[in-house]
């Protein structure tokens, strides 16, 4: 192999790659943090007697479930131009983020919820505990055990799904990495140096959340 | 005027889009099948060996599954191109996401080789079955079919991931819609009409799989 490795080009241009690292942790955290919040309304609707509702989540689960994230990306960067509607490349590939996560983690928090027997809620009421009580101390705290776990691979999905963002000329770490390539032609080096990138940054993930995990729950469970 | 840029897409398109679709088919089964093949192997090794080779191979494992796809193909490709012996996109993409499908199967199966509890293996082998008698007859039939679920969850997510192929220069479903959309700048209609097919194969399939997760619970 006569390939000789300029690592240097890298080196030169270290702050423009943790720059591109910064913005992929910002996306796949703020996707994580919106898809929560929507998560919640989207497992309440699952189990709501409502139709509509039910029909709604339904619908936005199975559709986020079933389909490619890049897919998703496609559709909202170049899909949703034919209402007219605009997106940047950051905004397009955070709500195909938001919309993916929305749809897994509403069936995690569905899972976690249904996992509790209904008797533990009888029996917090049957001990005088108002409702609040009973979920802040009973029913909350069992469940969060259970679905930190995947709610963790969810978040390390989001890190690497961010990485699509190098299709529609996102400045995250990819696309950056893209950028920087097509300027030097180091396209080897610089894609060792993202790949380890991303490796630092999941690995570092699943750090801090089993310490979290750990701090919370006491190591049982 | 009469004359525009853009053609709009017509009936004579299906057996381009047809063609997509048959590719994103080919490569996913391909990657399902070398994957599942590959990661029964090493699944069976990580549950049988002891601490220093898993943690050799749970690394390279782990490396697979904390490095973007999309940044795995063009690292292979790039590598490839390096070296002299340029391949081209459907045999790297194979490649790339037939060992990226591996290092979530041997996971599934390791967990399905483990499940298999140590009484039932000392029975077997206590009736004088050998050592491989007890792998073949007792571990992958009880094993795998406990993890069953779990394959099919792979699997989808395998089906999924090959539209990535795409970026290397495969001819699969998206890369196919994508050049319908910039000759013919109707993306929403077409985009719909890619995203009904996966979900068309994925939705069933999902079902499935819960199903069977279902009956297996109780």
């Amino acid at each position: 192999m006569d390939y000789e490795f300029h690592w240097n080009v890298v080196l030169n241009a270290w702050p423009q790659l943790l720059d591109g690292a910064f913005v992929t942790l910002h996306v796949s955290v703020l996707s994580m943090l919106v898809g929560i919040v929507i998560a919640i309304f989207l497992a309440l609707g699952k189990m709501s007697e409502y139709k509509a509702f039910s029909y709604f989540s339904n619908t936005w689960i199975e559709i986020a479930r079933n389909t490619p994230a890049l897919f998703q990306i496609y559709m909202a960067y170049f899909g949703l131009g034919a209402f007219g509607i605009h997106l940047s490349p950051y905004f397009a590939v955070f709500s195909a983020l938001v919309f993916i996560n929305a749809g897994y983690l509403a069936e995690t928090f569905r899972g976690g919820f249904m996992s509790i027997p209904k008797t533990q809620y009888s029996a917090s009421k049957s001990l005088g505990m108002n409702q609040f009580q009973v979920y802040r101390y009973v029913i909350l705290p069992q469940m969060f055990r259970r679905i930190h776990h995947p709610m963790t691979n969810q978040f390390v999905w989001s890190i690497l799904m961010s990485s699509l963002g190098i299709l529609v000329g996102m400045n995250e770490l990819s696309g950056e990495t893209q950028r920087l390539q097509s300027l030097s032609f180091r396209t080897l080096e610089f894609f060792i140096a993202a790949a380890v990138i991303y490796y630092l940054i999941t690995k570092f993930v699943l750090f801090v959340a089993n310490l979290v995990s750990k701090k919370l729950f006491k190591g049982d469970i | 005027m009469g004359f525009s840029l853009f053609t709009p897409v017509s009936w004579s398109d299906t057996g381009f889009i047809l063609e997509g679709i048959l590719n994103t088919i080919y490569i996913s089964v391909v990657a399902i099948v070398v994957g599942s093949i590959l990661g029964l192997i090493v699944g069976f090794f990580r549950a049988e060996s002891g601490k220093i080779g898993n943690m050799i191979m749970g690394s390279f494992l782990d490396v697979l599954r904390s490095v973007p796809l999309i940044i795995q193909l063009i690292l292979f490709t790039t590598f490839m191109g390096v070296m002299g012996s340029p391949l081209n996109p459907f045999v790297a993409g194979s490649i790339v996401l037939s060992l990226y499908t591996m290092a979530f199967m041997a996971e599934v199966f390791r967990g399905g080789f483990e499940s298999v509890h140590k009484s039932m293996r000392t029975a077997a082998r206590s009736l004088g079955m050998t050592y491989w008698q007890t792998v073949f007859y007792i571990r992958t039939p009880i094993g795998l079919r406990a993890v069953l679920p779990s394959w099919i969850g792979v699997a989808l997510s395998v089906i999924k991931d090959s539209a990535l192929v795409s970026v290397i220069g495969y001819m699969e479903l998206l890369r196919t819609s994508e050049q319908l959309i910039s000759r013919s700048q109707q993306p929403l209609e077409i985009l719909i009409g890619v995203g009904i097919f996966y979900f068309i194969i994925s939705y069933p399939l999902s079902l499935y799989g819960k199903r069977l997760e279902r009956k297996m619970v109780l």
